[in-house]
């Protein structure tokens, strides 16, 4: 069966999809560069095309919290927000992991306030990584609209049940028009079954949901989402599998580029991604060896694919849109913790980029990895900082 | 007993927990004073009294705290407090 | 043995439990609840126990409104029936989560919301809440040299509710039971939002003898501090009438909280019994 290949905006592309994921309850509040999504989806509630309910929600609060209650009743749930949106959900992200919900969300990528700033880095997400959601990166809108459906069905596992979010660069991503193939709802359905929880809040069976744990429990409560968050990986790459055999598209937790026998591996997430593929494809041409190592799954964490990737490489250059202020960049403290107890472990080095929405070009790749060759690097910067207003 | 995912607890089961041992008044009840009105039953906040087939009301010793207001509301004065010695 | 089992932990003599299984008794088994954190929730359901015979749920402190907006949705997607409320506590209700309660009200999702009133932040440790009444001593509006405790009224929540166009408001107190079983069923047979306040006397909080709960709560009725009436699309359909109004020291002198004030601040006295009559006047409530 062929699918349709269209020309439609990142938002769009997700609004399609989930309608296609056959969400029953939608729950969501505008937040800059989220809206389209929103808006998208609303039409579509207004315009009959989806039996989905839209819950017009006062705050994003409210619109995780709505879910948390859609989603123990039985419902598949979708929202999306962004930055400040996703840190007033702060409690409710934490609060949903814990119950087990496995309540699907588009995290657009914006930068925090203050100063304020509208624009992309993936500081909002990053800051978030230890709520207990899968975290899920595209690269290009294929990628935003391809994940959803993979992550409701790794998200609604029976050995996972945990809420995932895809995360997808605001405005970058969200208002560009790419050419993407939005499946076809007969392969959608073959591959994403309808959501059919073993337990829900109903009067026949009145089970309680949300009990409190004191001392003696609580760390078992916690070590089963961990458990479940590490069974996530294999439960990644089965699915992923699955998605291949019917889309044709293939997925694993990370993607390697021109890594085999690069001596230079650069490790990023999101859009980025396209920019320095095209940086690696000059630099190969002046016969340097860098290769790149895309995270698609920032949780669960692929230690050991990263580890494989990176351990005969002479440094690793991982570059981000976040920072941990006064410490490094989050993905940088991740890579470097678990690479540390191994024998065979390069140098890594990491920049923080892009904050704010600043533009990360071709060239600052290239001068970024010049750099490293030249041994200048420092274990952690900021990239292309102006210096005259400092 | 193994961890339901997120914790989900079976309905009822608090009734495992026998909070009379916080009793330290006792509520006596004369059924010969008793107008079965069911005053004493509406109120408890334990929801611990039962009826018997002759209507007359029994506080269930397990559960009761002896907050003592079924004596309180009672308007035949059929309900006493009274100190309960322990072992 | 009721939809709310024994075994909880609540206080001896607490007005809450009575509250709930007068609500629950009223709702009927096809019924679901959803609680936010507080007494209620902290008394009923620490794992591996619960005291609920419904379906119940606790997600946070602040969005049971949105909790249940979210399930009465999910029902109407699946095209499940169920009476969906929340019975939550003061704090949760009237400050903390009344975004989440005016979001809910707004959008008509067809949930009863009973907040059990025991006006101030009893699970930890007697704070003042927006519904703590004006004199009263809680522990971060305490009496003192400068103090005679909280100094602002009584948040209208009611009228707050009302005013959001709603079909259905209601004020009720554990004194009289009939009246609670009665308006919640009522509330079940009206579709859209309902809110409904009912007075549960703190034995602990307010410092009284929990023997003395019931008399307490119907008190706070007949001084008129606590007025008893129904709204019914924005109108006041009905109020429970007062026979013989008494003077609100009769109340006010067998709570704790409010004993500094028949010592340095008798004034402060007058001032709640000019409340209590403002609430005569505005009601109705003498005859």
């Amino acid at each position: 069966m062929m699918n349709e290949m269209q020309i439609l905006e990142g938002s769009k592309a997700v609004a399609l999809t989930v309608r296609s994921c056959r969400v029953d309850v939608i729950s969501a509040y505008p937040i800059t560069p989220q809206t389209h999504i929103v808006e998208d989806l609303a039409q579509m509630v207004a315009d009959g095309e989806t039996d989905a309910e839209y819950i017009k929600v006062e705050s994003e609060f409210s619109a995780l919290s709505a879910l948390v209650g859609a989603s123990a009743a039985g419902a598949r749930t979708y929202s999306s927000t962004t930055s400040q949106g996703l840190a007033l959900m702060f409690e409710v992200l934490f609060n949903a992991s814990g119950m087990r919900l496995p309540i699907v969300m588009t995290t657009v990528n914006r930068s925090l306030s203050a100063p304020l700033s509208i624009w992309n880095d993936q500081q909002d997400s990053i800051s978030v990584r230890d709520a207990g959601w899968i975290q899920l990166y595209a690269e290009n809108n294929q990628e935003t609209s391809d994940l959803l459906p993979i992550a409701y069905k790794v998200a609604e596992d029976k050995d996972i049940l945990l809420p995932a979010m895809c995360c997808m660069d605001g405005f970058v991503l969200t208002h560009t028009f790419e050419p993407v193939e939005i499946p076809e709802q007969s392969l959608v359905d073959e591959f994403l079954p309808s959501y059919q929880p073993k337990y829900v809040l109903d009067p026949k069976n009145p089970l309680t949901f949300g009990a409190y744990a004191d001392p003696s429990i609580y760390m078992e409560f916690r070590y089963q989402q961990h458990d479940a968050m590490l069974k996530a990986y294999e439960k990644f790459e089965e699915v992923a599998k699955e998605f291949e055999k019917v889309f044709g598209r293939k997925y694993d937790l990370v993607e390697e580029y021109k890594i085999e026998d690069a001596e230079i591996v650069l490790i990023s997430m999101g859009s980025i991604v396209g920019t320095m593929k095209d940086a690696v494809d000059e630099l190969r041409k002046g016969g340097e060896k860098v290769g790149i190592l895309k995270i698609i799954s920032y949780r669960p964490f692929p230690a050991e694919k990263i580890y494989e990737a990176i351990k005969d490489a002479k440094v690793v250059v991982v570059l981000e849109k976040d920072v941990s202020v006064g410490m490094e960049g989050g993905l940088l403290s991740d890579i470097k913790s678990f690479m540390y107890n191994r024998e065979d472990r390069p140098p890594i080095v990491g920049f923080s980029v892009g904050l704010g929405g600043r533009d990360v070009t071709i060239g600052d790749i290239k001068g970024l990895v010049s750099k490293v060759k030249r041994a200048e690097a420092e274990e952690f910067e900021f990239l292309n900082l102006r210096r005259e207003v400092l | 007993m193994k961890l339901l995912p997120g914790g989900i607890v079976k309905p009822k089961t608090t009734v495992a927990n026998k909070t009379g041992a916080w009793r330290t008044f006792i509520p006596i009840y004369d059924e010969d004073k008793c107008k079965k009105c069911g005053i004493c039953e509406t109120f408890c906040p334990e929801d611990c009294i039962s009826v018997d087939e002759n209507e007359f009301r029994h506080p269930d010793y397990d559960f009761c705290k002896g907050c003592g207001i079924c004596a309180e509301e009672c308007p035949a004065d059929a309900i006493e407090m009274k100190y309960e010695e322990k072992e | 043995m009721s939809l709310f089992a024994q075994g909880h932990t609540a206080c001896g003599g607490c007005g809450m439990p009575i509250a709930v299984k007068l609500v629950l008794g009223g709702s009927g088994e096809n019924s679901i609840v959803v609680s936010p954190t507080g007494c209620l929730e902290v008394t009923s359901t620490r794992y591996p126990q619960s005291a609920w015979g419904v379906p119940w749920i606790h997600s946070l402190f602040e969005n049971a409104a949105a909790v249940a907006s979210g399930i009465e949705t999910a029902l109407k997607v699946k095209g499940k029936k169920a009476n969906v409320l929340v019975i939550g506590g003061d704090g949760a209700t009237v400050d903390i989560g009344i975004r989440a309660l005016s979001g809910m009200f707004e959008r008509g999702h067809n949930v009863t919301y009973v907040c059990y009133d025991n006006e101030a932040y009893m699970n930890t440790g007697v704070q003042r809440s927006g519904s703590t009444p004006y004199g009263a001593s809680a522990t971060t509006s305490p009496a003192g040299k400068l103090s005679f405790g909280e100094d602002k009224p009584k948040k209208d929540t009611p009228a707050i509710a009302a005013a959001h166009g709603i079909p259905y408001v209601a004020t009720a107190s554990v004194g009289y039971p009939k009246d609670i079983v009665k308006k919640v069923k009522k509330a079940q047979e009206i579709v859209g939002p309902k809110y409904i306040q009912i007075l549960a006397p703190c034995p602990t909080g307010w410092r009284f003898d929990g023997s003395k709960t019931i008399k307490l709560a119907k008190l706070a009725v007949e001084t008129a501090l606590f007025p008893v009436y129904e709204i019914e699309n924005g109108e006041i359909t009905k109020v429970k009438k007062i026979k013989e109004r008494k003077p609100v020291e009769e109340y006010l002198k067998l709570q704790g909280r409010f004993k500094h004030l028949f010592k340095e601040n008798k004034d402060q006295i007058e001032v709640i019994q000019k409340m209590a009559d403002a609430n005569a006047e505005k009601f109705g409530l003498d005859g």
